[in-house]
Order: structure tokens, then C-alpha cells, then sequence
């Protein structure tokens, strides 16, 4: 028995979900009676690897080979699998990241396993139930659901829970897998990588504007608070459709759901469209000209008036809260 | 070509979420249902793939006969054909048993889905599906171009993008940038009226997941207003109260 975490890299470095997830499997494992056991595939440092022992990992799996430097959805599926079953882990958990949605319920279907998907708390884990709460409805409300089957694959919102420092005596094991060629039918022809941007689904901190800003050529005051916090930056949908902004940065029911700590909404009206994809964002502050803007409601700080004058004023700020620290 | 397109029959996204029977049923009173609108975006590229390959765009929905409304929209909007497996959609798995198990016995070159439905947003089905059938799946695409037998589709990753080719068949879920969606027109809207909608009974399959209940998020507090003239203390305010920057 184990608990088993899939964790992601990027440049050779783990990604804070990493720690997430290491945090939220020793807190299960430790229910269960049981150790964390983390699979790495790809490049990754291994450094990175050892330092998860900090956050309660006993083992940690680590998976290389040609065939696997990109991502490849089937493979890295089917290897963690394949190691799933070798720990006898009876529960895996992933990130409810990007590549982790294509995963995790692959990963499912191999395990015959139960699935929660964007879980943000542990499981209720009590006679026999085990009770995994998320988001449902586009993040306007929260379902418990409870796992009937005996294994069991949950895939963890990023940002969703705090990192713990639970230092454990970590072992490094190498595995080469066999890898299936039907497992290989995608190839990756081209990454694009915007370079030194923060990532919008992982940032702890957005910025974000709509079409209040009038046109594209007033962004660069967005992209300056948002470099000066160390921010990612996001948009409402009107303002990707406009092509304003990239799709990419595009936030809402139909776009990316985010949670960071801190979202800055800059003449967004609040569509209840919108809300859906930042609700769960621990603090917002909104900037909008008009008192009536229904995102008031839902913001923990707000400023009423012109973004022109104000958005300039709080980088001038920043600034020189940066300097004194 | 032959494509097929799941659907699923969702509250409309201006619908205010609350629930019944002790907040263990969505209340469904007064609520207009849609095509998920990722679906829309995967229907629309279905379409024009179908128009550029003399193909044919198929859309099934795992569902009670109250989702009809929803099947003859994407009728209107131009499917060919329709499939309504006769079962109340009971976990992420089973509506994927179901698919799965339509495809083995009518093959497909190319199944869509959207990349997740706004009502329980499991992003599960195309993974699910592409497991069940030991095919690929990328779980959302936000471009895709199909030349014979391979695709190249676009995926979102954290700070960039990945393009990739894939032979058919596949399943793929569709998010923004796939395509527009379509609006359906009037010689649509009464051509879906005869077009097929053929209906299959579920085959059995055991659920793995069950939800126990629901609930509303607490409202928040009432916001803390900084008056304009002094915007520049809401930075004092994020650094040393709310401690986030
Ligand atoms: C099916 C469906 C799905 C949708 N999905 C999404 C989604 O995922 N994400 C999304 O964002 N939207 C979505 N929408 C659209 C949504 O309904 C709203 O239309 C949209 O969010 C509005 O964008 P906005 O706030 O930028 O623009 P507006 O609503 O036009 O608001 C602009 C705001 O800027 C303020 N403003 C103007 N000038 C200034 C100034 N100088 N200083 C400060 N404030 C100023 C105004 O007071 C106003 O509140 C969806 C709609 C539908 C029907
Ligand atoms: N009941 C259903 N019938 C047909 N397709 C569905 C059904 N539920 C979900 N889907 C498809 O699966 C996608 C992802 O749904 P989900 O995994 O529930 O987020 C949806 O966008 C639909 O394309």
C-alpha cells in the first residue's frame, strides 16, 4: 500500500505543484498508515528530487529516457500506471494542470479507479467512505464526492493546499520503462514558450484588465504592474475576442479557471461569466469607474474611479515598496 | 470523414446555482439548458472539417429524453445525424462506457468533446474515451487541421503553447480558438426537425463515484473601499494586512 504522486517539472526544476501535492499525499498517506511515494518524468534535476523529502516523500521514482523528454500524453499515462500498481498504490494523485487533466483519467481507466477531478481539500477518509470535495459549476459551488471503488485517482487544483514540511529519509530509484509504440502515436513538433512570462495558470499573482482599458495600446501599464509584482496577466473574454490580448490569457467560465492569492481586476464589469474563473481567488481587489460594477461584491478591496489615473499611481507605489525592501 | 461530437446539456451560464432535497440535487426549476458551449466550439470545427472533406459530423449525448431540446439544437446548427443513449448520466465514466462503447460498433476517423462541461468540470470523458478505446487524446486543443489521415492541433501549456501531430482516429476537447461558433439558421432550425435522432438503450456499467452533496461558497465579506484620491495606499494594504504582495 502507498500513496502515489505523478509531479511535474519544467527546466529541469519541479513545479510548485510538486510541493502541493507532496504536502496533501503525506496527509492522506499518514491517515492510511502508509508512505508518499513521487514518479518524475523527463528532465529533472536530481536535487529537486531529493528536496521533496522535506515535504514527506519516502521514494521517489525517477523516469528518463529519449522517447519521453516531451510530454506525451498515452506513455507517461501508462507509466504511471504501470508504477501505481508496482507501489500497490490505492491512491494516486495528480495536478489538475493542464497536462495532469489529460493524464489523470487515463490513468483512471488503467487502474479502474474512481475519480476526483479539481479537488481542493484532503479526502474525509471515515468508516470506510472516502469523500473528496470540489469545484463544480464553474466554481459557483463545491460537490463532495465519494469514491466507491478501491483505488482511487484524485487530480488537485493548483494553489488549493499549503505546503508542509514534513522531512522524511528520501530514496531515489531510476526506472526505464518499456514503452508500447501504439503509446508513442503523438509526436510534439514545436514548443512555443513566451520567455521569462509567469505561467497564468500557476501564478500566485494576476493582473488582469477588460474592455474598461478601451484598447490594446493601454496594456503596457498592466504589464508593468503585473512585472513589477512578479504577476502573470489575464483578460476578460470580450478583450480576446477583440484580439486585444491572446486567448491564452483569456479568464472566466470559458477560459482558464485560476486561484491565485491575489487577483487585480482593472475595469472588468464582473460578468457572472466571468467571476466563475477568478471567484476562488483568495483576495481580489477590483479597479472600475463605476460604483455599481457587480465585481464590488464579490472583491475584499476595491477602487472606485479611473483606471488611467489610479493603475499608475499604485505601480509608482510598488515601486517604491520594492526599493525600501 | 466520419466525426463525431459528444454533447452534453448544461444550465445556461447565467443560470444562479442552488440546490434541493437538503442541497443533494441541482435545482433545476426555471433553468434554461444549453449545449455546452465547449461543445459548440468542438460542433463548429467538426462542421467545417466535415464541408472540407465531403465527411459526415455525428453528435451524441448520453441522456433523458428532457435533453432533446439540446440534440435538435446541434442538429439545426448542422450535424448530419444524432445518437441519444437513454441513460441519466451518472458519473464521468459511465457517460464514457457509453461512447466508448457506441464508437467500437460505428467507427469513427475523428471524436470531439469539449475540453470540459460547465456544470461538473471533470475535463474526464475525451481522456476516459481515448483510454477505453486505446487511442490517443489530448485533453484541450485550442487549434486543429486535419490533412487525411493526421491532425495538428495546438495545446495550451503553462507559459506557452505545444503543436502536435496525431494520426486518426483521436479524441480531442475542444476550448477557445478551435472555432466560432455557429449560429443556426432558419433553414436549419427546420431541416433538425427530420433529421435522424436515433435512440440506444445504456449498456450496464457499475459507477465509480457518487456525489454526496453540494454547496454555495461563503459570500464574501463587504469590500474595503480606498478612496481614488489615495489609490496608492492599497499597496500598504496588500503588503502588510492582507500580506499577498
Ligand atoms: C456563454 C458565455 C460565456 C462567457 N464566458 C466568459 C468568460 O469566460 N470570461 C469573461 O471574461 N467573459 C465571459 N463572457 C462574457 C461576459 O458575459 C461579459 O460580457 C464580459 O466578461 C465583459 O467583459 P469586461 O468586463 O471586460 O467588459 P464590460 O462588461 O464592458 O466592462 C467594462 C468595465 O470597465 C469599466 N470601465 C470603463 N472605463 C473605465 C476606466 N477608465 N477605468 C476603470 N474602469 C472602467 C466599466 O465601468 C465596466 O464595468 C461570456 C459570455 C457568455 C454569454
Ligand atoms: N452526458 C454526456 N453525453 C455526451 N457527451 C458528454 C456528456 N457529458 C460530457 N460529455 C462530453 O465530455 C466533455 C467533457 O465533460 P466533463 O468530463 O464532464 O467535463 C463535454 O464537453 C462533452 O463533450
Amino acid at each position: 500500500m502507498s500513496v502515489l504522486i505523478y509531479i511535474e517539472s519544467s527546466d529541469n526544476k519541479l513545479k510548485k505543484s510538486a510541493y502541493e501535492l507532496a504536502s496533501y499525499a503525506k496527509t492522506i498517506a499518514e491517515k492510511l498508515n502508509t508512505s508518499v511515494t513521487a514518479v518524475a518524468i523527463g528532465d529533472v534535476d536530481r536535487s529537486e528530487l531529493e528536496s521533496l523529502g522535506k515535504y514527506g516523500v519516502s521514494k521517489a521514482i525517477y523516469v528518463s529516457g529519449e522517447k519521453l523528454k516531451n510530454f506525451v500524453n498515452q506513455a507517461y499515462a501508462s507509466i504511471i500506471a504501470e508504477l501505481s500498481k508496482e507501489t500497490q498504490a490505492n491512491v494516486v494523485v495528480l495536478s489538475n494542470s493542464l497536462s495532469g487533466k489529460g493524464l489523470a483519467p487515463r490513468v483512471a481507466v488503467k487502474l479502474n479507479a474512481g475519480i476526483v477531478d479539481g479537488a481542493i481539500d484532503l479526502p474525509d477518509i471515515n468508516d470506510n467512505k472516502f469523500v473528496v470535495k470540489k469545484t463544480a459549476f464553474s466554481n459557483k459551488a463545491f460537490a463532495y464526492v465519494e469514491v466507491e471503488s478501491d483505488k482511487k485517482v484524485i487530480s488537485l487544483n493548483p494553489n488549493s493546499y499549503q505546503v508542509i514540511e514534513k522531512p522524511e529519509n528520501i530514496t531515489i530509484e531510476e526506472y526505464t520503462p518499456e514503452i508500447k509504440d501504439t503509446d508513442l502515436r503523438t509526436v510534439v513538433k514545436e514548443i512555443a514558450k513566451a520567455t521569462n512570462k509567469v505561467s497564468l495558470a500557476d501564478a500566485d499573482i494576476v493582473v488582469s484588465a477588460g474592455r474598461g482599458l478601451k484598447g490594446p495600446e493601454n496594456w503596457a501599464m498592466v504589464e508593468e504592474l503585473a512585472n513589477l509584482l512578479g504577476a502573470a496577466t489575464a483578460c476578460s473574454k470580450p478583450v480576446s475576442d477583440a484580439g486585444w490580448r491572446p486567448h491564452s490569457e483569456h479568464v472566466g467560465q470559458t477560459g482558464l479557471a485560476i486561484s491565485p492569492n491575489l487577483y487585480i481586476a482593472i475595469g472588468i464589469s464582473g460578468a457572472i461569466q466571468h467571476l466563475a474563473g477568478v471567484s476562488s481567488s483568495k483576495t481580489i481587489v477590483v479597479i472600475n469607474k463605476d460604483p455599481e460594477a457587480p465585481f464590488f461584491k464579490v472583491a475584499d478591496y476595491g477602487i472606485v474611479g479611473d483606471a488611467f489615473e489610479i493603475v499608475p499611481k499604485i505601480i509608482e507605489e510598488v515601486k517604491s515598496l520594492k526599493a525600501n525592501s | 470523414m466520419k466525426i463525431l461530437v459528444c454533447i452534453s446539456n448544461v444550465p445556461d451560464t447565467t443560470t444562479k446555482i442552488t440546490f434541493t432535497n437538503d442541497n443533494t440535487k441541482f435545482n433545476d426549476n426555471g433553468v434554461q439548458f444549453i449545449i455546452n458551449p465547449y461543445d459548440e466550439i468542438a460542433l463548429a470545427r467538426a462542421i467545417e472539417i466535415a464541408e472540407a472533406n465531403s465527411g459526415e459530423v455525428t453528435v451524441i449525448h448520453v441522456g433523458e429524453a428532457s435533453s432533446e431540446p439540446t440534440i435538435r439544437k446541434a442538429l439545426a446548427i448542422g450535424a448530419h445525424k444524432a445518437i441519444r443513449i437513454n441513460a441519466t448520466p451518472k458519473d464521468a465514466h459511465f457517460v464514457s462506457t457509453q461512447i466508448a462503447n457506441y464508437i467500437k460498433s460505428n467507427s469513427f476517423d475523428l471524436i470531439l468533446t469539449g475540453k470540459e462541461s460547465i456544470d461538473y468540470n471533470g475535463s474526464l470523458v475525451a481522456g476516459m474515451v481515448g483510454e477505453l478505446l486505446n487511442i490517443p487524446s489530448v485533453a484541450a486543443i485550442k487549434k486543429l487541421d486535419v490533412d487525411n489521415n493526421q491532425a495538428t492541433v495546438e495545446r495550451e501549456i503553462e507559459g506557452g503553447k505545444e503543436i502536435i501531430t496525431i494520426p486518426l482516429p483521436f479524441i480531442a476537447g475542444a476550448a477557445e480558438g478551435v472555432a466560432e461558433p455557429k449560429i443556426p439558421n432558419m433553414r436549419g432550425i427546420m431541416s433538425a426537425r427530420t433529421k435522424p435522432l436515433e435512440i440506444i438503450e445504456a449498456v450496464s456499467d457499475n459507477t465509480q463515484t457518487v456525489i454526496l452533496k453540494y454547496e454555495t461558497p461563503a459570500p464574501r465579506g463587504t469590500v474595503k473601499l480606498i478612496d481614488a484620491g489615495e489609490a496608492e495606499k492599497l499597496v500598504a494594504i496588500l503588503h502588510n494586512e492582507a500580506k499577498v504582495i
